[in-house]
């Protein structure tokens, strides 16, 4: 899995170049932010110069879906606080993705940390290749950005496969998805995330109630 | 280009953030964890969270226009290679040069 950062890091670096920022500039943002979605939205706002301070604004809005995966990320298995520091510097989508999947139930501390490492590496290693590589792509050639989108799909449909037939589940957050696209197109990921949260807590609710009436 | 000095300071300002956003929450979170309510939600929050990725990936879509049609080809066959063959790494690479192919030759713009 970890693989499929290879595409989207040679994806990340080539925008780099070619959005006319140093090649360096992608292996730094890939080690010290390690969070794809925002490094691809920060290529922009850094070429147009925008204030410090709407930068921490807008990755506060995009990354705080974070937040929402320390409910289910097993940091209680990472051991030491070393471990724990690191684990949480790289939390990233498709850290908490694999780490929260099936077949990660019994990982020991060891593997977490070490696939985190890895993706780590892919990522910063990825990207500095991209952009060095980046130049040598001719500029009509576009819409590599696309791999972020394809790499989401592939961890949701995986994702909604360990659901094993709870297809409400992916619904709720189809419908929650293009409620906060409509209502508020300006914070769609907070948005989004907070209705989902809200519409899992209401059918919680529901159905613990049903054996009772039973 | 922008100035090398602002161009680390953002790298910098993004990755304080972006780790306080990950690490700041466990302590706040720990003493819930024991509770039916949240792993209710964390056994279901891995697909709706990734599910909502998508659809926020796609969010610009110009679907009154002919070039919406690249992404959506895309889509399909990232979603239909993975549904067939379950290989991450084929289905986001064959996904991306769909897109790429499709968006610099039939649908530029």
């Amino acid at each position: 899995m970890g693989l499929g950062f290879l595409p989207l890091g040679l994806a990340f670096g080539a925008l780099v170049t070619q959005s006319g920022l140093d090649w360096w500039w992608a292996g730094l943002s890939a080690a010290l932010i390690f969070g794809g979605s925002f490094e691809f939205l920060l290529i922009g706002m850094v070429t147009a110069s925008a204030p410090l301070a709407a930068i921490a604004v807008s990755a506060l809005l995009v990354n705080v879906r974070h937040v929402f995966y320390a409910l289910s990320f097993p940091l209680h298995r990472v051991s030491g606080h070393l471990g724990k520091a690191y684990s949480t510097y790289t939390m990233c989508d498709e850290v908490y993705a694999l780490a929260t999947g099936q077949q990660s139930r019994t990982w020991s501390s060891r593997r977490i940390l070490w696939l985190q490492f890895l993706l780590h590496l892919y990522w910063a290693g990825s990207s500095t290749a991209g952009a060095l590589l980046g130049s040598l792509i001719p500029h009509y050639v576009t819409g590599l950005d696309f791999a972020l989108t394809a790499l989401f799909t592939v961890l949701a449909l995986d994702a909604v496969r360990n659901l094993r037939g709870d297809v409400l589940t992916p619904v709720l957050a189809v419908l929650s998805a293009l409620a906060a696209r409509l209502l508020f197109p300006g914070q769609i990921l907070l948005a989004a995330f907070t209705l989902f949260t809200a519409a899992l807590l209401a059918r919680r609710l529901t159905t613990s109630r049903k054996p009772r009436h039973a | 280009m922008p100035d090398t000095g602002y161009a680390i300071a953002a790298v910098l300002v993004t990755a304080a953030v972006t780790w306080g956003l990950r690490a700041l929450p466990f302590a706040a979170l720990i003493p819930l964890r024991e509770s039916s309510t949240v792993q209710y939600l964390s056994t279901r929050m891995p697909a709706g969270v990734m599910v909502i990725l998508v659809v926020y990936c796609l969010h610009d879509l110009p679907v009154t226009e002919a070039r919406a049609a690249a992404p959506l080809v895309a889509l399909a066959v990232t979603l239909g290679l993975h549904l067939w063959r379950r290989n991450a790494l084929l289905s986001i690479f064959s996904g991306t040069a769909t897109h790429v192919v499709l968006a610099s030759t039939v649908f530029t713009h």
